[in-house]
């Protein structure tokens, strides 16, 4: 019994990586359509970009986490105005492979720039400090990974369902020229999307970071951020954070009790299920077209 | 100095070799009601683009209220004042009533983001803004008679409710110049009779001016103050809804020449 809940437990915890990677995904494709597949390596480069603060600049934690932060949003920013916005006439498989594109060039700059070898991030909780609650064991950065991620959904969630730039997202994704005629600048809703995305992702790479840094760390969570993106309708938030858990539960039950070496795999069977059974997602609200 | 309310010169646009508008030029007074008419691919839509900004003009000038509107963005012209409906509507489907309509007053919020996250209460400065911000939008649905839709999503409902959405959409702007892009298309004649007497009243009671493109020609003879007839992207002929109806060359773009 204390196995499975531990089991349980520790699914909740790697599920929180998933679920910031699947907010920052669905908050791109909220406005856009666009699935972004450079969300990991946005995070990726931030991560880094904090490590050689630290390392090379000596900055205090805070100060250096909180420039890495304003590092993501900017680079969010930047990359929807210098090159998304400069595709002609785009469509969504060409933005797609415009993602892709700038994930292959982060990867490779952050490989030649930092180096390939395996890091950890100083970082002022230790990754192996844990405590017990009964025979529960719980690592400290794994609470402070889960309390991230339940706190940015909320905020998030708050944002998009009632600020008034919230509205003019959803605007903007279900009839952009509907949005513009109404006063809403379309470009800078993007771009403003674009960062807030990329600060999302930057919290989960700092969180991954203090116990695995190298350049590929960022594609487990990426792909499975995604995965649960898809399996909670890719428009909904809270769909995505709670398809996350069930990922991330499903998984390490599956890697405990059934196969070790299929663990990772699993995610990506419940994904095709899911998508053939209820291909609008879990969580998506739909209004169903009557003619 | 420019007195004119609403002004377009010698606006020309073309699309690779094909010469959507050429040398289109009229003027609009404050109030009224003022037609374009002309047979289908004449260049009417074409011109509302350009006048709300969606197209860029390749030469000419657009002057709302004095200053030149040519080649602004979208936004910049709603803001001027400037709203407008589409032929094929352009709803935000997902939304109800209410929603949609209130996106038409993203223009007039203030609030910001943080102003917003201390709205505490309906005393508050952002409180009071949104309680402004609905009536208007309450407003509106009456006026339209839209209340049994207003929680409904908009893209399960009825072609010719989906176009008095739009309408109230653009009014709820405040524009003081409302483009219509075919308003009655696809309306029976009922439905017809009622948005005349809403443009009317658009016109009389909010003291809006209209910009109307309309197939229906006894509507256009009947609302209208003055009327444009186009063709092939080029004017044909301005003047009274009579004077157009008599004219030879818009007969003949309608039922083509004689031999």
């Amino acid at each position: 019994m204390t196995d499975l809940i531990q089991m349980i437990v520790s699914g909740i915890a790697t599920g929180s990586s998933y679920a910031l990677m699947g907010l920052a995904m669905v908050i791109i494709y909220k406005t856009s359509e666009v699935p972004n597949f450079a969300q990991g390596e946005m995070a990726l480069i931030s991560s880094f970009f904090a490590m050689m603060l630290l390392t090379s600049f000596n900055l205090n934690v805070y100060l250096a986490f909180s420039l890495a932060f304003l590092f993501a949003a900017v680079l969010g920013c930047f990359l929807e105005f210098a090159v998304l916005r400069r595709a002609k006439e785009p469509n969504v498989l060409g933005m797609i492979v415009i993602t892709i594109g700038i994930e292959m060039v982060i990867l490779g700059f952050v490989s030649w720039k930092f180096g390939a070898e395996q890091k950890t991030m100083p970082f002022p909780i230790d990754p192996y400090d844990s405590l017990f609650i009964g025979d529960i064991f719980l690592k400290k950065l794994d609470i402070l990974t889960l309390v991230s991620a339940l706190v940015l959904m909320v905020v998030l969630f708050v944002f998009f369902r009632f600020s008034k730039l919230g509205l003019a997202m959803k605007a903007t994704q279900q009839n952009s020229v509907a949005a513009r005629i109404v006063g809403v600048r379309t470009n800078r809703i993007l771009m403003v999307t674009w960062g807030i995305s990329s600060l999302v992702g930057a919290v989960a790479g700092l969180l991954i970071s203090p116990t695995i840094m190298h350049p590929y760390m960022m594609w487990d969570p990426m792909l499975k951020g995604f995965a649960a993106a898809v399996m909670g309708g890719m428009t909904s938030l809270p769909g995505a954070v709670v398809a996350a858990y069930m990922l991330g539960i499903i998984e390490n039950l599956f890697g405990g009790y059934i196969s070790i070496e299929f663990k990772t795999v699993v995610a990506f069977v419940i994904i095709v299920a899911v998508l053939c059974f209820k291909p609008s997602g879990l969580f998506a609200r739909h209004y169903v077209k009557k003619v | 100095m420019d007195q004119a309310f609403f002004r377009v010169d010698d606006l020309s646009i073309s699309f690779g070799g094909i010469r959507a508008l050429e040398d289109i030029g009229f003027t609009m007074n404050k109030g009224e009601i003022f037609s374009v008419i002309g047979p289908n691919g004449a260049g009417k839509t074409t011109l509302f683009n350009c006048i709300s900004g969606l197209y860029q003009p390749g030469r000419g000038d657009i002057v709302f209220k004095g200053c030149s509107i040519t080649r602004k963005k979208p936004d910049v012209i709603a803001r001027l004042g400037i709203a407008r409906t589409f032929q094929n509507i352009e709803l935000f489907s997902h939304m109800n009533t209410m929603e949609n309509i209130m996106l038409g007053r993203h223009i007039h919020m203030k609030t910001g983001l943080f102003k917003g996250m201390f709205m505490w209460g309906k005393a508050s400065s952002a409180g009071r803004e949104e309680i402004l911000h609905r009536e208007r939008v309450e407003h509106i649905i009456d006026f339209l008679e839209l209340q049994n839709v207003r929680d409904t999503f908009v893209g399960a409902l009825p072609y010719g409710t989906q176009k008095l959405i739009e309408l109230g959409r653009a009014l709820a702007l405040e524009p003081d110049l409302l483009l219509l892009d075919e308003p009655c298309a696809g309306m029976n004649s009922e439905e017809k009779q009622d948005m005349i007497f809403w443009i009317k009243d658009i016109q009389d009671e909010l003291g809006i001016s209209i910009l109307l493109i309309e197939h229906d020609m006894k509507m256009v003879m009947d609302i209208s103050d003055r009327v444009m007839a186009i063709n092939f992207g080029k004017p044909i002929t301005i003047g009274t809804p009579e004077e157009v109806q008599a004219d030879e060359q818009v007969l003949k773009a309608y039922i083509g020449e004689g031999d």
